[in-house]
């Protein structure tokens, strides 16, 4: 008990596209650190993959984030580093965008855990 | 190959007592293992039925969300960059506990508010009670999402726990133990085999011995 009301508070971060920003932002989840690095990244149609990919990253190693949201089409795009990311911490949660629904078959973490549920789950 | 796989040891009654020691260690680990096994195996499966159940409502949550953020918008006009722009401190933080499960640390995450609305005065010209409408719907699915959070890192965790439990198991059945029986039986056929010599030994010297004592009567 003494150990996390020691620990202090961690953040959730966001990468998505400008609506699902403003979103969770609205919900109160933005921060900026003493660097004056967000804990969101605005993804729009100029945005390239090496950008999104290095944000990503980026998001992964700062140790004050504790879970990390991203749109599922966003996710598709980053497929490769989103699967390699095996670490329960932070936690990288796929969100359906608001034109797109979520589909779960996408999901990294569904996907694995695949086969283990039987199909009456799935109703 | 693997039938002549054994612990080198030396055939005696002290290794016997020893190996016997150590198939009974090893059986009793084997089932507590299979037992602990079972039960990440139990709280695995509850964990997954939860991970369906909090995604399929994350769907129709976030719906409702994006669908407050378009009424917001039509009543307030594009606010994006002013939100955008003025992020400072989070109200929303995650707090992470840990609990156990057979003797498996798992995270779970908490969400707290800390400080205040940095967005108060946003949308206070018009469309206020939309964008707090809206404030409130993505308060609820960051909730939603926390605790989709954390049930996905106990996913993670439990999975790798319960893999490597298995592979442990496993190879104390299949490896170990027979390993072991293949010692015991080695030790016990080496000491059969002693005795028989012995018992051969002891023959031939009685043998002998009558017939140094017969010929002694003959004389």
């Amino acid at each position: 008990m003494a150990l996390h009301s020691a620990q202090k508070g961690r953040l959730m971060a966001v990468i998505g596209d400008e609506d699902t920003c403003t979103g969770f932002l609205l919900g109160g989840i933005g921060e900026l650190n003493k660097k004056r690095e967000p804990n969101f990244l605005v993804v729009d149609k100029n945005t390239s993959m090496v950008e999104i990919e290095e944000g990503f990253r980026g998001f992964l190693k700062r140790d004050d984030i504790a879970i990390v949201l991203i749109n599922q089409t966003i996710a598709e795009m980053i497929r490769h580093v989103i699967d390699s990311h095996t670490e329960p911490i932070p936690a990288v949660l796929e969100i359906p965008s608001k034109d797109a629904p979520y589909d779960a078959t996408k999901d990294s973490i569904l996907r694995r855990a695949k086969g283990m549920f039987s199909s009456e789950d799935f109703r | 190959m693997s039938g002549k796989d054994r612990i080198n040891v030396f055939p005696s009654r002290m290794a016997l007592a020893i190996m016997k020691a150590r198939l009974a260690g090893a059986q009793k680990g084997h089932s507590l293992l299979k037992k602990k096994a079972d039960a990440l195996t139990l709280r695995f499966r509850q964990i997954l039925k939860k991970i369906i159940e909090t995604k399929m409502l994350m769907g129709d949550v976030m719906k409702e969300a994006a669908f407050s953020l378009a009424e917001a918008k039509f009543t307030t006009g594009d606010f994006n960059h002013i939100v955008l722009q003025n992020v400072n401190k989070a109200q929303l933080k995650v707090r992470s506990k840990k609990d156990n499960v057979a003797g498996v640390q798992l995270p779970v995450f908490e969400h707290y508010q800390d400080g205040t609305d940095s967005y108060e005065l946003t949308g206070l010209a018009r469309g206020g009670q939309q964008i707090d409408k809206l404030k409130k719907n993505y308060g609820k699915a960051v909730q939603l999402l926390v605790e989709l959070a954390s049930l996905q890192t106990s996913f993670v965790t439990l999975d790798e726990v319960i893999k490597i439990t298995n592979r442990r198991v496993n190879a104390i059945e299949h490896v170990i133990i027979p390993r072991i029986e293949r010692t015991l039986a080695y030790i016990t056929t080496e000491l059969d085999e002693r005795e028989r010599e012995e018992f051969y030994r002891l023959k031939k010297i009685q043998e002998k011995k009558k017939k140094i004592q017969k010929a002694k009567d003959i004389w």
